[in-house]
This record gives structure tokens, C-alpha cells and sequence, in this order.
């Protein structure tokens, strides 16, 4: 236990060492963990044992990556994306793997040659992925493009795992095949293991389509909020777990998961929960790369190392050029698409493993290449950063021509709270072509609403990480309508800090309220009554027989001096004591404004709206 | 240099072409406020007090907007109802406005010949702008004829659209800085073509 507790907080303190350091210098959160690998790793260090099997646990930060990727992904959006997958990532790994396999050909063995063009071929989605997020990229037209070709490649892992085997030539040493722990699918007659494969995927979609909604409604509506975090991962684990059990990748089995709960309403809520273990795994994963870099092999054997490095890079960052002119990518998109898949993968680890364990490649032809994917994979990041200062200036200034008169549907507006006055902000905005993101804590509200059609979420809205992936960060404007002073406090604090740039419109429960909304500098602060009372007044006095025009705009004076008196109200405030004699002056003060407005209005009337001359 | 200030009236703006484009042809004139009024009064409840003092700070006031029904969009009508207050604008007191250059700037669907006695409308734009010319006379404003866009309907060619906008904006300074004949404006159909005079202040 001690000891455990030791080595996880060796890791734990040297990314919270590291990545900061990292991110001060701009190199991005990647870079950091694998430099922290490397101090604390057998040849810095020496402060972590178990190297392999910490990889080999946190490879699971993948799976929940994956399953993210997926949640972002709706299924409709998948489909748009069939062309790139197939096309562009078809076509960079089997580019990739003859022409790699050819030069390989020059000294090794065909079967040996195959296997390491195949190898060879993957990139690193943990890496890339991580990075182009941390970049905001994913949106981009190379983003989706190197998104497309990291899912082909995750996919033709499966069959790669099944063709390694077969190119044995060596005699194998130890056992070739690794024994799921539940249930062997190799025992089953052949057809028969394709029926099951087919049917667990089936069930992972018809499961997630139809079992998952109501069984997260159930959990969310007991508020109790660990257990969602549980069910959640138990989902993730659960979906690997059948996949493994079943001969295909747990990644793709978490990523179609993801794809189906993308349209759920308890999407934002499972990526916020899922989210902060990905990033640990991968955090320790991406150290535990960093200590894998084997630097006495390499100094060694420095020479031939780096030059599998930079060839490994060149070929294929010279085959993904040849993609991105094949299918037309943007001459700007091309460069980022190019650097950003040229390193070997973390799946390169597995399918070497693989390929030791079944006589496929001996050991020392797999130490250098596994030194050369590692490095490769070290420089990733720090081509991204190349790349970066060296393509920013002609893009950034066409930006500066903006539209003066932006398309409804592109506003980006968080709503918070869907309750009895949020849903009919809600209805209105929708009604003018403006979709806000909503938020709702009450799960069975959530439910109904969808099927109305209203794009709700599950959430507690003071959550930082489910403000986040509703998309705070890039929003513009947030209109809080949670009904409770103190929630809509610790929201509007939050955004306040963390996304600056959000408008915030807020809905307060009494005039008290609107001080403390104003304690916090809001401008947009709105009583929820008000209206109602004003317009109940209006209605009133026109049944009382008063001119219809005329309580209009009394009506609409009202409002004026009402909220033209706030701020004098507030200044006053801080005499605590004085405040309910004050409040009560400025009520005296406000009738005789509005007498005083009245007689002057109808003066006004009358001057303008009768024809003759007042002095005759 | 006078100052000028134009009250700016459109319902629609985001459908509006041809008055957005004149807008933003002479935005940036010096000595020139823009004053939105649906903009600013949505709700059609006309600050008079804000808008008396504008006019008083200004010395040429222009109202652009699109000719509806011949006339204006509602909301000058309610502008001219309540912002013209005896004792300001007229009367034996209301001597604010007085000596203020005053005139319309407008958009019109038909084509130039549809606004002729034969032509298809029977009245000419100098005509059809009468009411305001009667109260820019009560209000001892100093009027002139209409800037007039015509034949919107059938859509400007970006060229035209440009022509106009450079021939406002022009017209504009050159009244700011008092160089065009008022007296010869006066006798013209339309504010459109007119000619610098080369006479010093």
C-alpha cells in the first residue's frame, strides 16, 4: 500500500511539476509529462518501478479519450465523415506501411518487413488528440482531417493485432496469446465468433440507444452525484471490458458508446465526469513513455536511432503531403496536417509487445525501432510548437473584416437553469432562430423538454467542467435564470473569472437580490416579477375603463423611473440601517414622480396629439 | 463647420440594403451624429427631452429612412407629433429650430420616371414630401428637396449603390462646410446633382 502510494505520488508530483512548467513555455501539457517521465524515469531519477505495467494500465486514458471523441460526435456527424476516415486514413496507412515495409525489405525478411511497415504506420491519437484540443484545432479543416485518419488507423489495429501472428518466423519464447480473463472467444468455431463479435457491437449500440437513457435518469434524479461518476465510468469500462472479450479494440468499442450517448441529454454531464480521469491516465501514460526512452540504448547506438527517427518522420510526413493533395486539403491546412501524424503511436508499443511475444521481429531489431517511435512520438509536440510560431502571421489578419450583421444561428448562448421562467426565455429565443445550450439540474424536466425538442442538458450549471464543455469558453453570451440567489452568485463568480468574455444576463428573484447581482457588476439584472406585475397592473387599470393607450405608457414611464432609481437606491445601500426608511422615501419619491410624470405626460398628449394650440 | 445630425429611421435594418449603405457612406463625417430611432426607441416611448436637445446641438437635421405609402415610417410621424412641442419648435416662443437647414433623405421604390405628373405615382417626390416642407415652414426651418434614391424595388446594381452613397456623402460635406447655394437648392427637384459653388464664405 505504502508503496503504491508512493510511486502514485511520484507521478503525481511530477506532472504537477512539469506540466506547468511546460505550459509556461508554451510547449504544451504533452511535452511536459514526457519530460517528467524521463527525470523521474530508470534513466533520470530512478523513482518508478513497473514501467510496463503502468503503461499498460493507463493505455485505458485512450479508451476514455475515445469514448470522448464520441460523445462529441453525433452519429449524423460520423457518417459526414466517412470519405476522410476512408479515404485519408486508408490511404495514409497503407501508403505508409509498403513504403516503410519496402526499405525495411532492403535488410530483413518479408514477413518481418510487413510487419514493421504496419507497425509503423499508426500515429499517436493520445498525443495528437490531446494536442489539438489544447489548441482548439479539432474544428478546423485539418483537425477533422488528422481526427478522420487517427480513426481509421484505430480501427486497422484490429486486423493488424489478428495478422501479426501469422508473420511468424521465430521460434516464440513465452505465451503468444494473451487469455481474456473472462471468456475465450478463440475456443468458438469460426463463424461463430464472427456472430458474436457482430452481435456485441450490436449490443453496445442498441444498449446505449435505448438502456442507457433511463438508467442515467433514474441515477441523476437521485442527486446523488458519485454514483453518476460511477455509472459513467462503469459504461466506459463495461463497453471495453466486451470488446476485449469479443477479439476488437476497446477504444473503438468506448468510441461507438460515445457516438450514441452524443445525443443524449446527459452528454455534457458524462464528458465533465469521465473527463478528469482521461486526463490523469493519460498524464501517467504519457510519463511513462517519457521513462521508457531507453537513453543508454540510445547513446549507444545514437547514429542509427536518430536517423530511424528523422526517417520515420520524413517518410511519413511526406506521405500525408501526397494525402492532403490527393483530397484537395487547403494549401494553408496542409503543413499542420502533415507534422501533426508524422511520429510513430502508442499502439506501436502494443503491436512490438505483440510481435516479440509471437516470434514475429527478434529483440533487436524492436529496440531501436521502439527508441525511434518514442522519440518521434517526444517531438510531436515540439513540431506543433514549430509549427506554430512558424504559420501564424499571413492567416491572423484577414480576420479583421468582420460581418456587420451576424446570422442568428450563429450565436453561441448558454442558458442556465430551464425552469418556470428559463423555458420561456428559452421558447422565445428559439422562436427568433437563436439555440441556446441549456442546462437544467431537475432530470426529469430535462427529459420532457427534449422530447419537445429543446437541445437540454443534465447538470449542475456552477460546475466549472460542465460550463466548460457546454461551451463557455467560446460562447457569448450566458443568461442565468436558476431562480436561487445564491447558485446564480457562485455561477455568475465563475464565469466572471474563468470566461471573461461572456455576457451575462441574470433573472433575480427580489429587489435585494438585484444589489447583490449588482455587488457583483452586472448590468443585465432582471426582476422576475416585475413584468408580470406591470403587466397585471396595465391589464387592471384597463378594466377599470382607462384609455388602453394611455396605461400603455404609464405603464411603460413606470418602468423607466423604476429602473432609472436602482442605482441611486443601491449607492445608498451600505447605510445598511437606513435602507428601509430610504426604500420607503424613494416610494414616496416614486408616486410622486409618477403624478408629477403623469400630469406632465398628459400635457405632452395633449400638445402633440391634439390639434390646436394650447395658448389659444 | 455646422453640425449635422440625422435621424435615422428603418424598421428593418437587417433587410435594408440601400439605407445601410448610405449610413455607413458618411458615418464617419466629422461633426456627424447618427441617431437610430427605432434603434433607440424600440418601444416607440420618444425621450422628447433627449431628442429636443439633439436637435438644439445640431444645425442641419436630416431624416433618412425609406418611403413608405409616400410618407414616412411610423416612427418620425411619432418623433414630429411629440418631440415639437409648442414653445420649442413653434409658437410665439419656439424659435429652437429656427434657421436649422432641414431635409429628407429617402429611399424610393420606383424608378425617377414613375415619380413624374404622367408618370405611373402622378406626383413628384418634391410634391409627395409637402407635409414636412409645411412643417419645416412652421417650425422656421430652412427646407430643402429630398436626397432621393430611387427605383430600390427592382435592386441597385453595387455600382449605383456606391454612386449614391459617394454622392451623400459628398452633399453632406459640402453642406457642412457651407459651400452649395442654398437658394438654388431650394428651387431644385431633388438635394441630387448639386454643384459646389465656387464663392468664398
Amino acid at each position: 500500500m505504502e508503496a503504491f502510494l508512493l510511486q502514485f505520488f511520484i507521478f503525481l508530483a511530477a506532472s504537477a511539476i512539469s506540466v506547468p512548467i511546460a505550459k509556461k513555455l508554451g510547449l504544451g501539457s504533452v511535452l511536459g509529462y514526457l519530460m517528467a517521465g524521463i527525470v523521474i524515469g530508470p534513466f533520470g531519477a530512478s523513482l518508478i518501478h513497473d514501467l510496463e505495467e503502468i503503461m499498460h494500465f493507463t493505455e485505458f486514458g485512450v479508451v476514455m479519450m475515445l469514448f470522448l471523441v464520441g460523445l462529441e460526435l453525433k452519429p449524423a456527424m460520423l457518417w459526414q465523415l466517412k470519405i476522410p476516415i476512408v479515404g485519408f486514413g486508408g490511404m495514409q496507412v497503407v501508403i505508409t506501411s509498403l513504403l516503410i515495409c519496402c526499405i525495411a525489405y532492403i535488410l530483413l525478411p518479408w514477413q518481418q518487413a510487413i510487419a514493421i511497415g504496419l507497425i509503423l504506420s499508426l500515429s499517436s491519437t493520445a498525443i495528437v488528440l490531446q494536442t489539438l484540443q489544447e489548441k482548439g484545432k479539432m474544428k478546423t479543416e485539418a483537425g477533422q482531417s488528422i481526427f478522420a485518419v487517427l480513426l481509421f488507423q484505430d480501427l486497422a489495429v484490429i486486423p493488424m493485432l489478428a495478422i501479426l501472428p501469422l508473420l511468424a518466423t521465430l521460434s516464440t519464447s513465452g505465451g503468444a496469446h494473451h487469455d481474456s480473463v473472462l471468456f475465450d472467444i478463440s475456443v468458438l468455431p469460426n463463424h461463430i465468433q464472427i456472430l458474436v463479435t457482430i452481435s456485441a457491437i450490436a449490443f453496445v449500440l442498441i444498449a446505449g440507444k435505448f438502456a442507457c437513457k433511463p438508467i442515467f435518469r433514474a441515477i441523476a434524479k437521485t442527486g446523488v452525484r458519485e454514483i453518476f461518476v460511477a455509472a459513467a465510468l462503469g459504461l466506459v469500462i463495461g463497453t471495453s471490458l466486451l470488446m476485449m472479450m469479443v477479439g476488437l479494440s476497446p477504444a473503438l468499442g468506448a468510441f461507438l458508446a460515445g457516438v450514441v450517448l452524443a445525443d443524449s441529454e446527459f452528454r455534457h454531464e458524462l464528458e465533465s465526469d469521465i473527463e478528469p480521469f482521461k486526463g490523469l491516465l493519460l498524464g501517467i501514460f504519457f510519463i511513462s513513455i517519457g521513462a521508457s526512452l531507453n537513453l543508454s540504448l540510445i547513446s549507444n547506438k545514437l547514429a542509427l536511432i536518430l536517423g530511424l527517427t528523422c526517417g520515420l518522420i520524413a517518410i511519413k510526413a511526406l506521405v500525408l503531403v501526397v494525402v492532403s493533395k490527393v483530397f484537395n486539403i487547403s494549401y494553408a491546412e496542409r503543413g499542420l496536417f502533415a507534422i501533426a501524424l508524422a511520429q510513430g503511436g502508442e499502439f506501436a508499443f502494443v503491436l512490438f509487445q505483440l510481435a516479440k511475444s509471437s516470434g514475429v521481429l527478434p529483440i533487436d531489431v524492436i529496440e531501436p525501432l521502439i527508441s525511434a517511435v518514442a522519440i518521434s512520438m517526444f517531438l510531436a509536440p515540439v513540431m506543433f510548437v514549430i509549427h506554430e510560431k512558424t504559420s501564424q502571421k499571413p492567416g491572423e489578419e484577414q480576420k479583421e473584416e468582420t460581418k456587420d450583421i451576424i446570422e442568428k444561428g450563429e450565436h453561441n448562448v448558454i442558458l442556465a437553469g430551464f425552469g418556470r421562467l428559463g423555458t420561456d426565455v428559452g421558447r422565445f429565443l428559439i422562436s427568433a432562430g437563436i439555440k441556446p445550450i441549456i442546462l437544467d439540474h431537475n432530470a426529469s424536466n430535462v427529459s420532457i423538454l427534449r422530447k419537445l425538442g429543446f437541445e437540454v442538458y443534465y447538470g449542475d450549471a456552477t460546475r466549472l467542467d460542465l460550463l466548460e464543455s457546454a461551451g463557455a469558453a467560446t460562447a457569448e453570451l450566458l443568461i442565468i435564470t436558476l431562480g436561487d440567489t445564491e447558485s446564480t452568485k457562485q455561477l455568475v463568480e465563475l464565469a466572471k473569472k474563468h470566461y471573461p468574455q461572456l455576457k451575462i444576463v441574470v433573472n433575480a428573484n427580489d429587489r435585494e437580490a438585484v444589489f447583490e447581482f449588482m455587488d457583483l457588476n452586472i448590468a443585465s439584472i432582471y426582476r422576475e416579477t416585475f413584468g408580470t406585475a406591470l403587466n397585471i397592473g396595465q391589464s387592471a387599470m384597463k378594466q377599470l375603463g382607462i384609455d388602453p393607450y394611455e396605461v400603455h405608457r404609464l405603464k411603460n414611464i413606470f418602468h423607466k423611473k423604476d429602473v432609472d432609481m436602482m442605482p441611486e437606491l443601491y449607492k445608498q445601500r451600505s447605510e445598511e440601517e437606513n435602507y428601509i426608511s430610504l426604500y420607503q422615501k424613494h416610494h414616496e419619491h416614486l408616486e410622486e414622480l409618477m403624478k408629477l410624470d403623469n400630469n406632465e405626460n398628459l400635457i405632452s398628449l395633449d400638445k402633440a396629439w391634439t390639434a390646436k394650440n394650447p395658448e389659444l | 463647420m455646422k453640425k449635422i445630425l440625422i435621424n435615422f429611421a428603418h424598421p428593418a435594418k437587417s433587410r435594408s440594403n440601400i439605407n445601410i449603405a448610405l449610413r455607413n457612406a458618411v458615418k464617419d463625417i466629422e461633426d456627424l451624429t447618427i441617431n437610430d430611432l427605432y434603434a433607440n426607441y424600440p418601444d416607440f416611448m420618444i425621450d422628447v427631452k433627449r431628442e429636443q436637445l439633439l436637435c438644439e446641438r445640431h444645425d442641419i437635421i436630416i431624416f433618412q429612412h425609406p418611403l413608405y405609402w409616400y410618407s414616412t415610417p411610423a416612427i418620425i410621424k411619432e418623433w414630429l407629433d411629440l418631440v415639437l412641442e409648442h414653445d420649442w419648435a413653434y409658437g410665439s416662443k419656439g424659435k429652437a429650430l429656427e434657421g436649422k437647414l432641414f431635409f429628407q433623405a429617402i429611399t424610393a421604390g420606383g424608378d425617377a420616371s414613375t415619380y413624374q405628373k404622367d408618370g405611373y405615382n402622378e406626383f413628384t417626390l418634391k410634391e409627395l414630401t409637402a407635409p414636412l416642407r409645411a412643417t419645416a415652414k412652421l417650425c422656421n426651418l430652412s427646407w430643402l428637396p429630398p436626397f432621393a434614391v430611387t427605383g430600390v424595388h427592382r435592386g441597385l446594381a453595387k455600382g449605383k449603390v456606391e454612386n449614391y452613397s459617394a454622392e451623400y456623402r459628398r452633399t453632406l460635406i459640402a453642406l457642412r462646410d457651407s459651400s452649395l447655394d442654398i437658394n438654388k437648392l431650394q428651387q431644385q427637384e431633388t438635394l441630387n446633382d448639386n454643384t459646389p459653388i465656387t464663392v468664398s464664405k
